[in-house]
Order: structure tokens, then sequence, then C-alpha cells
């Protein structure tokens, strides 16, 4: 096993894999707590599948860097999702199922019509769940995966005390005259841009286990939102390194397997929790 | 001229008036509880001083240099409180946020500061302790505790007795009168007549009719002997 794993190793392709996976796991983690808390999990959702539309249009478009499309709309459509939240012409969560629901079935039938490729059904499937993609990437997918990464994680650092307060109180943070509206726009770029880089890894529709999971485990062991952003950021990084070392290894589909890593691991700290707890 | 003048407002939701012809002023160092029924108006009076809601009409003046974004703010828990995962600490130190524009971090003199509130409310021993498992009286503390990182000059309570016990319920009217007494300016939102009574200096009382003056002329006034003698505790 050792000997298959540093065969692999030896591949550039499989390195640059798992150096983005980590990239990916530590910036997607930071925000977890965030979503959660603001009850915004379902927003990192909808615009997962506003992204699949996106890569759907550049696919047909023939976009040779399809990032440069995906990143622009969903951040748009983060900022829209949060305006009407507030405003509520439309629920917010109606807002968001319709949007991405739509872009869904707008994304599908795209590939199906103009796509040139001989196996639809697979470009969708590696689309929605990530396939080996991950192992495909180029040089400079590495190098721009890492650039976003790092943009996210240099605004999580620097806003971290402001999304502390706009998330644990807004209605105080806005009556001392916090800007909150600036910063959660702020937070919806970030997500944008969480959600854009992390298609590359877990496909669309896994995205939110990769923000949600982390951070709601490290709520069950931590008591101070320092702990909890520290331990779901480790925690998601080990968990996708563990992942991808297993899928490497084992054949199986690289996002799935990071996903039930992270169930795997909710469901351990979650007992360790309880007994913790019980005590 | 006084802290904050309140001249002719009207609250609302939707263009759906609530309360209106509300005059009032609070100058430095009352102690105003604002009073009323249920549904009468009063969080949304809070609000609109805050500046989370804007009225229907009328104005709201600050003065004698007071900025609109100086009034440190008690609110009522929030469900998303309940399980947040925070320290003491941090939820003490974010009441700076509001003097800190594009800084990232605090300083070590807000540090400072923070520690002396924590100590002036009697929760330095929480320190390291998560919020969530805090009572309710002290989790007030600590919520007050913010307000005065945020402030030195007005807080603005809302309902901050509701869910506590009679005895903490008594050293909350205290330990809000002392912070009183050291010269901040308090404006109560409250369901306790008695209490109000007992420690405001100025009733606002709104409802059908608005009724603004000091304690001892509510007392005397005809709104006051008929909120009084209806058993006082509206809730």
């Amino acid at each position: 096993m050792i000997d298959k794993l540093t065969l692999y190793m030896s591949f550039p392709y499989v390195r640059y894999a798992l150096i983005v996976g980590v990239f990916i796991a530590l910036s997607s983690s930071l925000l977890g707590v965030t979503l959660v808390l603001k009850r915004f999990s379902y927003i990192g959702d909808g615009l997962s599948h506003v992204a699949f539309g996106a890569m759907a249009v550049a696919s047909v478009l023939k976009i040779a860097n399809q990032e440069l499309l995906i990143l622009p709309v969903t951040v748009l459509c983060a900022i829209v999702l949060l305006r009407t939240g507030q405003r509520a012409m439309i629920k917010g969560d109606a807002a968001i199922a319709m949007l991405s629901v739509g872009s869904l079935a707008f994304g599908y039938i795209l590939m199906n019509v103009f796509s040139a490729s001989a196996n639809v059904s697979g470009d969708v499937c590696s689309t929605l769940f990530g396939s080996a993609s991950i192992l495909t990437l180029t040089k400079d997918e590495v190098v721009l995966c890492a650039v976003l990464s790092a943009v996210v994680v240099v605004m999580f650092i620097l806003l971290y005390n402001k999304i502390f307060a706009v998330t644990f109180d807004e209605n105080f943070s806005r009556a001392t005259g916090v800007r909150a509206d600036v910063y959660n726009l702020m937070i919806a770029i970030m997500i944008a841009l969480i959600i854009v880089i992390s298609m590359n890894l877990v496909g669309s529709l896994l995205i939110s286990a990769l923000v949600i999971f982390p951070a709601i485990s490290a709520m069950r062991l931590f008591n101070s939102f320092r702990g909890v952003t520290i331990f779901s950021a480790v925690l998601s990084v080990v968990c996708a390194f563990a992942g991808m070392i297993i899928s490497i290894l084992t054949g199986t589909p690289v996002g799935s397997t990071i996903v039930v890593t992270d169930v795997l691991a909710f469901a351990i700290i979650s007992g360790i929790g309880a007994i913790k707890g019980g005590a | 001229m006084a802290l904050i003048s309140i001249k002719d407002l009207a609250l609302g939701y939707d263009r759906m008036t609530v309360a209106d012809g509300i005059n009032f002023e609070v100058n430095e160092g009352d102690y105003l509880c604002i009073v009323g029924e249920n549904g009468s108006g009063k969080s949304t009076l809070m609000k609109t001083l805050l500046h989370l809601q804007a009225p229907i009409s009328g104005s709201i003046e600050v003065g004698d240099g007071l900025k609109a974004d100086e009034i440190g703010y008690l609110p009522q828990q929030t469900v998303v409180q309940r399980d947040f995962p925070a320290s003491v600490w941090e939820i003490v130190l974010s009441g700076f946020q509001s003097h800190m524009g594009l800084r990232p971090f605090y300083t070590a003199e807000e540090k400072k500061i923070a520690l002396e509130n924590m100590a002036h409310m009697g929760i330095s021993e929480f320190k390291k302790r998560s919020y969530r498992e805090l009572s309710g009286g002290q989790q007030q503390r600590v919520l007050l505790a913010r307000a005065l990182c945020a402030t030195r000059k007005v807080l603005l309570l809302d309902e901050p007795v509701s869910g506590l016990d009679p005895k903490v319920t008594a050293e909350m009217y205290e330990l809000i009168k002392e912070l009183n007494d050291s010269g901040i300016t308090i404006i109560m939102i409250s369901h306790d007549i008695q209490a109000a009574v007992r420690y405001a200096s100025h009733i606002l009382h709104i409802g059908k009719e608005v009724y603004f003056g000091t304690k001892e002329e509510y007392v005397n006034s005809e709104e006051g002997r008929f909120f009084l003698r209806n058993g006082g505790d509206l809730a």
C-alpha cells in the first residue's frame, strides 16, 4: 500500500491535486460557522447550483478558462440572494430555490443540446459530483485555485472580528454604527469565491458538505468562535487529505470520498461531544 | 440642548402607524423608562432610536456632541445567540467594532478597557467561558459589558429583565442604577411599571395616549394612576 502511494506521489498531477485539495478544504471551512449560524447554509447550496449553470454556459461557449465566467456570475447571484433575503419581495428561501433549480435545469438543457461530447451524462455527473477532474488540473488551474484560496484566507483573517460581530448580533452592530451591509456583502463574495474553487474538488452538489460539516463538527467540541474556526479548518484539511488518499488507493470518486470522510468525522466527533457533555 | 430630542414622531411598519404624536427629550444623566401595553410600539420606538428603522414622520435629533452611533444597546436575546459558540471575552470585545472602521484587530488599550468593563459587571471570572453556558442574568451582564465598550454616554436597554428570576432582576436593576449614577444616560423599555416608577427619573408612556414627564409628574397623572392601579405589571 505504501508502495502504491509512493508510486502515485511521483506523478506531478497527483501532487497538484493534493495541494489544491488542501487549499480548497482550508478556505471552504472558514465561513462554515458563519453560514450555519446566520442561517445562510442554503445560500451556499443555491449558489453552487448557479455555478453549475454558469459552468454549462461556459462549456457551451467553449471558454477556455471557465472560472472567468463562473466567478462573476456566482458573485452576482450571491449579492442578489442576500438582498432579496433582506427585503422579502420574494421570501429568501423561495428565491434561492427558484434560482438554484432554475439554473440546474437550464445548465442541463444547455449541456444536452449543445454538447459536442459523446458522453453528456458523464459530463453532467462529473460537474455535479466532482470527478477525477481534480487529477487532470493544469498548472495554471492549480495556481488560480491557490491564489483564490489565499484571497479567501486573507480576507477572512482581516475581517475575522467584524464577521464575528455581525454574525453574533447584527442588530447591535447596526445600532452602534457598524456597516453590517458591507460585511454581509463581503461574506457573500467570499462564499461565491469558495464555491467556485470547491467545484473542482467535490462538484457542485457536494460543496455545501465541504462548507458545513467541519463547522458543525467543531461546534460540538469547542465553545469559542476562535476555537471553532481553527478546529474546523484543521478538520477540513485533514478530512480532505485523508479522503483524497483513500480515493487514490481505492479508486473511489474523489469528491464523494472526501464528503463521506467529513460525515464520518462528524459522527465520531458527535460521539465524543456527547460523552464529554454527559460527563 | 438635549442629548436626544424627539419631535412629533410617528412609528410603524409598512406605512401602518403603530404610535404617533411622540415628543420627548433625554438629557445627560437621565434615566428614562418607556412603558406601555404590548403592541403599543415600544420596540418599534427602540428600533427607530437606533436607526434600525426609519420613522414614518417626525424627527430624531441628537445633540451635545453625541454622535448617532455613540449609543450602546442591550438587545433582547435572539435565537441565534442561544447556541452560538462564543467566549465571553470575544463578545465583550466585539462592542468596540463601532469605533474600528476598517482596522482589523483590537488594540491593547481596547483589551484593557474590555477587562475593566468585565470587572465592573462582575463577570471577570467568566472570561474564557462559553456564552451559551451562562445563566440568563450572567448573559445580560456580558451584553452590558459589550454595550459599555461601544459607548460611555447612552445605553438603550430593551426589556433587560425579561426571563430573569426576582433576585437576579433586582440585581440587574441595581447594576443599571449604578451605571446611571456613574453618569451614563439610560433609556429602558420595560413591562415592569413598579420598577420604572422606582428607578427612573423620567417616564414615557406610549399607547393611545402618549405621556411624557418626570416620574413624580407621571405618578400623579391620570395615565399613571390608571396604569399603576391596574397591577402595574403589564406583561
